[in-house]
């Protein structure tokens, strides 16, 4: 499975930086995660719960930090275990970079292989899950973010108008009325 | 009695409804899941979820402490205790060396080399207890490459240390020097490559076993959806646990279908037997859906390189054909014979093509074992055949039909160039009857109205011939069989008159209940409904080398006709006594014996009852009891053929693909009841255009995972998917067994896989495809729709 995206932050990259290495940070944005844990520098233990269609497990596992460049970017090696569900192992690439009108861009670009159970039942559903579940990461993380920094509006709303998917997002949650509205400015506003 | 009389008797030839029905439809079928044992417990597999590791440790602590558990069995409980699984043919590379025979452990030893590999058995009290412990067992895997693609195989990481370059043999067949020299003076070649799909069979009963053991009498009984028990109980016994086999008694009771998935001898089947006497019990286990998609044997897998060497008028001159066969993880019962016995000496197909030369080359890779699947080899070999003959008539600027009516085979018996000797058959006969069902005359007028509705309609021909019956022993033999090919069959006569009869065939879906009892019932004069039949019980049958093939009428029929005979020839000595009359002069028919010349004459009961009554019996000449077994090993194969015409709408916009027609015309010779062997071709022609369309096993190529592992992911037909099916039919009645029977159980899923793609093809020749492999999904039709019109674009 790959996947790759860009999101525009309203944050500074070293505010963005410092939150990616905040296991506390991780915890409350990642679905899932019931505990994370940094068991030395740059690695952590995590439990996460899964649920890929008709395959729902506990995945322990680990993550683990490369190739790390203050404030810039790092790799992130993951991988878990689900017991009779299967496994999954894989790296993202994360990097960061700042806006000239302000905040910063992140980019990140994802290589995962599943296997067991969860790969022979749920290989269609895989992609589906693994998008939603970075939606899910980074509405939260944005959220997170929006909490502890609020950021001067302006610097919000150039970044919104630098990323056309997010313009959309933000078209689509006001459609919707969704909790999304709240977490940052529209353009417009 | 020949062929021609047997077709005259009463109940041959006529649709008698099948007498398994009754339970199957009323729920009252016993399959090996319904067995329940005394003091029975529950068996779940721990399985390799890599497709290539290294086994560090297992830890079977946790599991082995967890309610309920009796005990969790590893490699290291069974190394050194008994053998592999065996390979039922030997096959010799070119040089005469053998082909490499790694053994394939029944829990696997030091390593795993697919995913769904057994790697321990847990047995406990319940079997959500034993799924559970399952779950709590540790294995510590270091991970290695997998070989997933068999043309990197030779460069891959090696999964067995006695094959480096993970090739298991190379096979030829036919005389190279004499090929190539034809090719190189003939006046058009034409070539095509193929892929053969991967397909996962997939029977409604899953695999199941049930086994225990009686320390009193030192015996086993085992349970097992199998088709073949006899040599289920030989392989166990005689290559795996070296049990003496008289201790071993297997039973297949009913099965829900087989296609070739439950021939094989599976560790599985040989862990429960052998851990019931460890803990003193019995065993089941019941496959889930999920793991028959692992670890039942898949089928096909083949890339082919062929070629065909024409003259001036498209006559064919000779054909080469170079075929890479994916073998799986381990060897299989008769996986190493499908691609090369069962294949290569199909290559003539219906021609007279006087030099044929195939080479094969077997490859291990981190897949489940392949080996035989509704047809085996046969439909691979007709694929290759059917597939580039079309494609020679259109290099040629002929019609489908008329190259292949050029090239017939019409004087028989005929000697082909790969080893087989066709008794009889009539192509041109399968051919005309085809192309009048198939109202071919008025194909132009369909496609200009599906034109005018934007769809592409194109026909397709596939004039198959397959090899039913495997035989005969001797030659087999010869050819690195390990096994006989014979059949055994027991006519017991009762007191009454009423008969049982004991085969060593099995059914598991085609109705032998039913046939065979027309066919005894048709030659004592009785009424099928007093004929019962026994089969799938090596406590009972006295031998039987089970269902596969196609072989049950035409071997395990002629075996029960062979202890007809014997019955028969007894009946008539007693009837003599009865009627004062010489041996000699006593007719039998419509269930009378009478005295030539004269109009005496008793029923067959009675003679049956004077048998087991012998007050008045020729005691100084004859036993009492009217009770025969035969062994019937053919002389050759049964040669079934026929043409099969498919038509098909494709929607260029999507690449959708409906087959709109579907014409079988098959030579079966006799046919005993015509309603079954309708249901035996419905269900191959499925299968087949299941294969052409639809299925497809496939594992990622860089992880070894099963991509295709449930029904979200593997596409099995549905009725919706079909079009009603024209069935028609030649009989030339097989020449050398007293049926007249050829085999009818695989045709369809032989002939039609060339039919649809042949068609598919005609209906995209004039967007400029030219090629397509099997399923053709709407995807990968819409791909080579867009690939061939790029040129034109740029």
């Amino acid at each position: 499975m790959d996947m790759q995206g860009s999101r525009t932050l309203a944050i500074t990259q070293q505010q963005a930086w410092q939150a990616l290495n905040d296991p506390e940070v991780l915890k409350a944005c990642i679905p899932g995660c019931e505990s994370i844990e940094a068991t030395q520098e740059g690695s952590y233990a995590l439990v996460n719960a899964i649920k890929v269609g008709p395959v729902a497990a506990r995945f322990k596992g680990s993550i683990v930090l490369a190739d790390i460049q203050a404030p810039e970017s790092y790799t992130l090696n993951f991988e878990g275990n689900g017991g009779a569900a299967g496994f999954g192992r894989g790296t993202a690439r994360v990097a960061l970079a700042p806006l000239e009108a302000g905040g910063c861009e992140l980019n990140y670009i994802v290589n995962a292989t599943v296997g067991g159970k969860i790969a022979q039942v749920g290989q269609r559903l895989i992609d589906g899950v693994a998008k939603s579940m970075a939606e899910s990461f980074f509405k939260r993380f944005e959220e997170e973010m929006q909490r502890r920094h609020a950021p001067p509006e302006e610097v919000a709303a150039d970044a919104q108008e630098a990323s056309e998917p997010g313009a959309l997002k933000k078209m689509w949650s006001r459609l919707k009325g969704g909790a999304g509205e709240a977490a940052a400015p529209t353009p417009e506003g | 009695m020949g062929a021609n009389d047997f077709a005259k008797l009463p109940h041959i030839g006529v649709s008698l409804k099948r007498k398994e029905d009754a339970r199957f439809l009323t729920g009252a079928g016993n399959y090996t899941d319904d067995i329940q044992q005394a003091n029975q417990k529950y068996a779940a597999f721990v399985r390799s979820p890599h497709a290539h590791a290294r086994i560090c440790a297992v830890d079977t602590a946790a599991a082995s402490a967890m309610p309920g558990v009796l005990r969790v069995f590893t490699g290291a409980d069974i190394e050194g205790k008994m053998g592999g699984l065996p390979c039922g043919w030997l096959i010799s590379n070119p040089d005469g060396s053998p082909m490499k025979e790694p053994m394939h452990p029944i829990l696997a030893i030091g390593k795993v080399r697919y995913v769904g590999d057994h790697v321990a058995l847990v047995v406990a009290d319940t079997l959500e207890q034993a799924k559970n412990a399952a779950e709590a067992v540790v294995v510590d895997y270091e991970e290695l490459a997998p070989v997933i693609d068999m043309k990197k195989a030779k460069d891959g990481p090696a999964l067995h240390d006695e094959a480096p370059d993970n090739h298991c043999y190379k096979w030829t067949l036919g005389d190279k020097a004499a090929v190539d020299a034809a090719f190189a003076g003939a006046a058009h070649v034409s070539r095509i490559d193929l892929v053969n799909n991967r397909l996962i069979p997939n029977a409604i009963e899953p695999r199941a076993v049930n086994a225990s053991y009686n320390r009193a009498s030192d015996e086993y009984t085992l349970y097992v959806a199998n088709q073949n028990p006899h040599v289920e109980r030989l392989l166990m016994t005689a290559f795996v646990l070296g049990l003496p086999e008289h201790k071993v008694r297997v039973i297949a009771p009913d099965v829900g279908g087989g296609f070739g998935s439950k021939i094989f001898l599976y560790a599985e089947d040989v862990a429960l037997t052998w851990a019931a006497k460890e803990l003193n019990c019995a065993i089941k286990w019941t496959a889930e859906r999920s793991e028959s998609f692992l670890s039942d044997c898949h089928g096909r897998d083949h890339i082919t390189h062929a070629e065909m060497a024409m003259d001036q008028e498209g006559r064919f001159l000779a054909m080469r054909v170079h075929t890479d066969a994916n073998l799986g993880a381990y060897l299989s019962t008769f996986a190493s014979a499908v691609p090369t016995i069962l294949y290569g000496t199909l290559l003539a197909g219906q021609y007279t093509t006087p030099q044929i030369y195939v080479e094969v080359d077997g490859w291990f890779t981190s897949t489940a074992p392949v080996d035989a699947y509704r047809g085996a080899g046969r439909p691979e070999a007709t694929y290759v055949v059917e597939r580039l003959v079309t494609r020679c008539a259109w290099d040629l600027g002929l019609s489908q039909d008329e190259i292949r009516r050029r090239n017939f085979i019409t004087q028989f018996p005929y000697q082909t160039p790969v080893a087989l000797q066709y008794d009889i058959g009539d192509y041109h006969a399968c051919m005309d009857k085809a192309q009048q069902l198939a109202d071919v005359a008025g194909f132009e007028a369909r496609r200009k109205e599906s034109e005018a509705r934007g769809l592409k309609r194109g026909i397709g021909y596939s004039s198959y011939i397959e090899a039913c019956g495997l035989a005969p022993s001797n030659i087999a033999g010869a050819l690195g069989a390990r096994a006989g090919l014979f059949e055994a069959g027991e006519v017991r006569v009762h007191p009454t008159g009423s008969v049982t009869v004991f085969t060593g065939s099995h059914s598991h879906g085609q109705g032998h209940e039913t046939t065979f009892a027309q066919l005894v019932a048709a030659r004592l004069g009785l009424d099928p409904s007093q004929v019962d039949i026994v089969h799938g019980d090596t406590g009972r049958v006295p031998f039987g080398m089970g269902t596969y093939g196609s072989r049950s009428l035409s071997v395990g029929g002629t075996a029960i006709m062979k202890a007809l005979d014997k019955i028969e020839a007894k009946a008539k000595k007693i009837a003599a006594h009865l009627m004062e009359a010489s041996d000699a002069d006593i007719e039998f028919a419509n269930g009378e014996f009478t005295v030539k010349g004269t109009d005496k004459k008793i029923p067959f009961a009675q003679v049956a009852l004077t048998a087991y009554v012998p007050h008045n019996y020729p005691l100084d000449k004859l036993e009492p009891g009217l009770n025969e077994t035969a062994f019937y090993d053919p002389t050759n194969f049964t040669y079934p053929a026929g043409t099969y015409i498919c038509e098909v709408e494709v929607d260029p916009a999507t690449g959708v693909v409906r087959v709109d027609r579907f014409t079988a015309v098959d030579d079966f010779g006799v046919i005993v009841n015509p309603m079954i062997v309708e249901g035996q071709v419905h269900g191959g022609l499925v299968q087949g255009i299941g294969q052409a369309l639809l299925e497809h096993g496939v594992y990622d190529p860089d992880s070894g995972q099963l991509l295709t592992g449930s029904y979200m992911d593997y596409t099995m037909p549905r009725a919706a998917d079909f079009p009603q099916f024209t069935l028609g039919h030649v009989c030339t009645p097989c020449t050398h067994n007293p049926i007249g029977a050829k085999g009818c159980g695989e045709a369809g899923a032989i002939g039609s896989p060339p039919a649809v793609m042949n068609a598919v093809l005609d209906a995209l020749k004039d967007l400029g495809v030219k090629d397509l492999d099997m399923p053709a999904t709407p995807h990968r039709v819409w791909q080579a729709i867009r690939q061939a019109a790029q040129p034109a674009a740029a």
